[in-house]
């Protein structure tokens, strides 16, 4: 038994975090938000210098073989960056799909997931249920859903038709697209059960970036209780101001342990991974909705104006709340497992 | 990581068990804060003793097992699902006895770690004082230097098991013209030292579960002194840090109320669902139990692996007493009407222990450093905010 991180993954971790902090500041996200995609190919060329579009693809087609677990660290840095670009959706969802097509698809997928890992090629996936497709016109290769089945349909056969989003960093489309035999990469069971690792990487993914965007607005908040100052003191100096925060402080950690023993089993496979994903995305979506609400509260008036940064991460933790299952949905799956199904109780029954 | 038990780990869990299968009283002992309890909760801890079973993490010679913090939670684990005994010890086991083995010298240890094993000797805490609550820095009884001797006069109070238990340990103010946390020492001593006067506090449940201490020129010998003298405050920090920390609340004490909730709920659905809240509160108890179990094995994985707990850890005591809390509140929406019968009352039927828990939950924000202190500990040291 050992719930830790190694060395190796901890200290990428932080590799990665020095990257994105000096990478992607606010400044350069807003940047990105006047261009005409959104997105940045300079930004997603030193992403893959890092190599970080090799991290989850097989070492067989030219990856570098990590896991959920191994990429969960990175993927709430991304989230604490607010990075604009479909890093994690790409890690966690589409490559990990592709890579579970079934062998008579061998030359098909070792073709895309070589080009992902090389950086010369990017993948959307249609989350099941939601008629927009999250970073669509940037993608070379689109998922899609039909029925159970799953298709693999390239850009330049969809079209696409853009919904704005409250986070002008989030780009989303609805996609036109006729599903035809030659498109079509799974179905029936296979594909029903892609559709369903594909929720649960999405909901994993989201949940760890949820988790980085609280710790983001934490930061930020307490930063600017140290700036403003009234009846004489730092604002962060009075108690009520430091209780909203410490509260938040309080969901962080108790999310975590949710957040990496849902990566763990994801990672492996496990039965139990859906109900812990869905811990996992519960847990740190609410720990992301009470910094968002303690944040702008700390911020006073500056936290409601666009100037101010928190809203770079403010309105990412709005808008994936909702992505890859909502709460309810989430807690649906929580309750069917522990009033319906055979959920162990009790002390000793966690591991 | 590695969220697998090891084939070490997992006979040591059996080896648990298959004791406790035999040892646990058949019928639960009354309780520790009545007299006959507190003797039946004595002898509880010497049969533990007995089996080494009584502190695990221990060394062997102390007649504990050696065990690291994952099998101490094994051990608890194991504890709380065959429904043992609670702990009339806990003051000694799991705070003062960590303190000797930190800053004792070996002379203390000797004397005093056997008896606490044993339960000859049961310990209550002498912390706060009328006019030192969550600012305990602002302790007023004081321990005057008379040769090989301190004269102690003052008092303390809420001190928890201090109506039948042996011993109390406490911080006294040993220089007269100290401030705030400066000139304290960490003492110990006998409750049947002459001068000492113990008025039991009746709790909410009308037992005294905890007591005044008033002091009236106490002698004791300063070789009572831990950690020496003026480092009292030094020395008691650890000892909360020990408090809030891992060891007096292991999670597997909340994963058997969210069990027995889950339990409740299912036994009474149809009334319960009147009010869709109750679902989904028993629903996150059972979450919230299980976060808190998942930090406290990863936190255990920190410290086996040589790290220290950091101030996160007051993020633990917040977490663990409002889950309490909820819990308890749903248990008694639940039971509704009954929710206000006692055990005994004839019309209570299988009403069961769930009231007594919502009493004792109401004390969980308060004791070991209120929830509103915690909040501003982590603020000030976890998140960096500006002091006061």
């Amino acid at each position: 038994m050992d719930f830790s991180f190694s060395r190796d993954q901890l200290l990428f971790q932080d590799n990665v975090r020095s990257f994105l902090i000096n990478e992607v500041t606010p400044e350069r996200i807003r940047e990105m938000w006047l261009s005409d995609t959104g997105r940045s190919d300079a930004l997603w060329g030193q992403l893959v210098e890092l190599g970080l579009s090799a991290m989850t693809v097989p070492e067989d087609d030219g990856g570098m073989g990590m896991n959920e677990l191994d990429f969960i660290l990175l993927a709430q840095e991304c989230g604490y960056a607010g990075l604009p670009e479909p890093l994690v959706e790409t890690m966690l969802i589409g490559v990990p799909m592709l890579a579970g097509l079934e062998e008579d698809h061998y030359t098909f997928k070792q073709h895309w997931l070589g080009r992902v890992a090389e950086g010369r090629a990017r993948l959307a996936v249609a989350e099941p249920g939601n008629p927009l497709v999250s970073d669509a016109h940037v993608a070379d290769l689109l998922l899609l859903a039909h029925g159970d089945e799953v298709h693999a349909v390239e850009r330049s056969a969809v079209q696409l038709t853009r919904n704005q989003s409250v986070d002008p960093s989030r780009q989303l489309f609805q996609v036109q697209w006729t599903p035809t035999a030659a498109t079509c990469v799974a179905t029936g069971e296979h594909g029903r059960r892609l559709w369903a690792g594909a929720f649960n990487r999405g909901a994993l993914g989201s949940a760890a970036q949820l988790l980085g965007l609280a710790k983001r607005m934490v930061d930020l908040a307490v930063d600017y209780t140290f700036e403003r100052k009234q009846f004489g003191k730092p604002v962060g100096s009075f108690q009520a101001v430091k209780h909203l925060m410490a509260n938040v402080a309080v969901q962080i950690e108790f999310a975590k342990g949710p957040l990496y023993r849902a990566a763990y089993a994801v990672a492996g496979n496990l039965a139990e991974q859906a109900v812990q994903v869905s811990h996992a995305k519960l847990a740190s979506a609410e720990a992301a909705l009470l910094a968002a609400r303690n944040a702008i509260q700390a911020h006073g008036a500056m936290g409601y104006t666009w100037e101010v940064d928190l809203h770079l991460f403010m309105k990412r933790a709005w808008a994936l709340d909702k992505a890859w299952g909502d709460r309810g949905r989430h807690k649906g799956r929580i309750r069917a497992a522990l009033f319906e199904g055979q959920t162990a109780l009790g002390a000793g029954s966690t591991f | 990581m590695d969220l697998t038990y090891t084939p070490a780990q997992q006979a040591f869990r059996a080896e648990a068990r298959a004791w406790l299968a035999a040892n646990v009283p058949a019928q639960p002992l009354q309780s520790f804060d009545t007299e006959i309890g507190f003797a039946e909760h004595r002898a509880w801890e010497a049969k533990l003793n007995e089996g080494r079973w009584g502190m695990v993490t221990w060394p062997t010679e102390l007649g504990g097992r050696g065990c690291d913090l994952i099998e101490w939670l094994i051990f608890e684990e194991e504890y709380y699902r065959a429904g043992a005994p609670a702990r009339v010890n806990q003051n000694g086991i799991f705070l003062l006895g960590p303190t000797l083995m930190e800053y004792g010298t070996e002379a203390q240890k000797a004397r005093f770690l056997p008896r606490m094993a044993t339960g000859a000797d049961i310990w209550a805490q002498g912390w706060s004082e009328p006019g030192a609550g969550s600012d305990m820095a602002a302790i007023r009884s004081k321990a005057e230097r008379v040769g090989d001797h301190y004269v102690i006069n003052g008092q303390k109070t809420w001190s928890t098991r201090a109506v039948w238990a042996d011993w109390v340990f406490g911080i006294f103010r040993t220089d007269p013209n100290s401030q705030r946390h400066h000139g304290l020492t960490f003492i110990l001593l006998p409750l049947d030292t002459p001068g000492i006067t113990v008025r039991p506090i009746p709790q909410l449940n009308g037992l005294p579960g905890f007591a005044e201490i008033f002091f009236d020129d106490v002698k004791v010998p300063v070789e009572n002194a831990l950690g020496g003298e003026g480092m009292g405050w030094h020395v008691a920090m650890s000892t909360a840090g020990f408090e809030r920390g891992l060891l007096l609340r292991s999670p597997a004490r909340f994963q058997e109320t969210a069990r027995r909730l889950v339990q409740l709920y299912q036994d009474n659905r149809e009334l319960a669902d009147q009010d869709p809240a109750i679902g989904e509160a028993v629903m996150r108890a059972w979450l919230d139990a299980e976060a808190y179990t998942l930090a406290t094995y990863m936190t255990a994985s920190q410290l086996v692996k040589g790290s220290k707990i950091g101030p996160e850890s007051s993020t633990n005591k917040i977490f663990w007493s409002e889950l309490d809390q909820r819990m308890h509140d749903t248990a008694l929406s639940i039971l509704g009407l009954r929710g206000e019968l006692l055990p005994e009352a004839p019309a209570a039927g299988d009403v069961g222990q769930w009231l007594d828990g919502f009493l004792f939950a109401q004390a969980g924000p308060i004791y070991a450093g209120t929830n509103e202190i915690q909040r501003n500990i982590i603020a000030e040291r976890m998140l960096g905010m500006p002091r006061a």
